[in-house]
């Protein structure tokens, strides 16, 4: 099954793919900004300081996906040796990390207002912190590591030990006294959040998704045709 | 109306600042990526237009070499 996945046939879908996926994402982006800062209402309690929640969840939400998809594929990795994940999870980790930067600093931004400062070592915020340092350890590891193989095999070790903290990240609201309120948005059960709010917020996680798609595809491109210069050097 | 949206009841600075940091950093990542992708892209070229006519043709064979000069100059050669 795992050969089915070709790099080829991949690169073949990838280039048809970018530019429709750059149009949908400028539109989605184009309602979603619309919707987040003039459409939606303020809040009773926070006011216009609210709407920074629909950079902020978006934001936080992807980055925790991406590096749990690499987390995965790292263990993949390491069983089954497949070259082509270690691809995949080196094109997701730029994305993964910027979203989670933009976490941290809209976080920021957001706390000033409402909690009347920049920063707290509060648990959600200082493993939020921790994982932009395991993205940045994965990510350098590919640039300092010259040896492929050794590269992929390090690589794919930070990404499983990063997942250990994606779990205290989704609880550390309910494990812990947080300044973070536990979450308004929930798939197994009711979601507390208005919908005029859910809507904005909904339409940017897509924006934000779609993008994040992108960034994947261009880098992965990238990195394929790296691979084949190399080929052509051999010819 | 647009003096209501600048402002934001006073939160204006930091709702628009977190907006504009991420738009920011969004177009920061995609061009450096667009960058490196025609970077690639690039070095692929000069190093197709230098290989033997022989390899050039083997190299047309190959479904994935096909694709990346279907993005390059190369192909409207």
């Amino acid at each position: 099954m795992l050969n089915n996945i070709n790099p080829t046939r991949i690169f073949f879908i990838i280039n048809r793919l970018q530019k429709y996926i750059l149009i949908l994402f400028l539109v989605v982006l184009v309602i979603g900004l619309l919707e987040a800062l003039v459409f939606s209402p303020e809040d009773y309690k926070q006011s216009d300081s609210v709407r920074i929640m629909y950079v902020h969840v978006p934001a936080a939400w992807i980055s925790l996906g991406i590096f749990s998809i690499i987390s995965i594929l790292s263990f993949v990795i390491l069983i089954f040796k497949n070259k082509n994940f270690s691809l995949i999870t080196k094109s997701l980790a730029p994305s993964g990390f910027v979203f989670n930067i933009i976490a941290l600093v809209t976080g920021s931004i957001w706390g000033k207002p409402t909690w009347g400062t920049w920063w707290a070592w509060d648990a959600r915020i200082t493993s939020m912190l921790l994982l932009a340092v395991f993205y940045l350890m994965f990510i350098l590891s590919w640039r300092i590591i010259d040896q492929n193989d050794k590269a992929i095999k390090v690589s794919s070790i930070i990404a499983i030990l990063g997942l250990i903290n994606v779990p205290i990240i989704k609880f550390s609201v309910d494990w812990w006294s947080t300044l973070h309120q536990p979450s308004s948005v929930n798939l197994l059960e009711e979601t507390t959040i208005h919908s005029s709010m859910l809507l904005p917020l909904s339409l940017m996680t897509a924006a934000f998704a779609l993008f994040s798609v992108l960034i994947f595809l261009m880098k992965y491109n990238t990195e394929l045709i790296k691979i084949k210069n190399k080929g052509l050097d051999r010819l | 109306m647009i003096n209501e949206i600048l402002l934001m009841n006073g939160y204006g600075v930091y709702v628009w600042s977190s907006f504009v940091f991420t738009l920011s950093i969004f177009g920061i990542l995609y061009s450096v990526i667009k960058l490196q992708l025609a970077k690639e892209q690039k070095k692929f070229e000069m190093k197709f237009r230098n290989l033997a006519s022989e390899k050039i043709e083997f190299a047309k064979k190959q479904e994935t070499f096909r694709e990346i000069l279907a993005n390059t100059s190369v192909s409207k050669i």
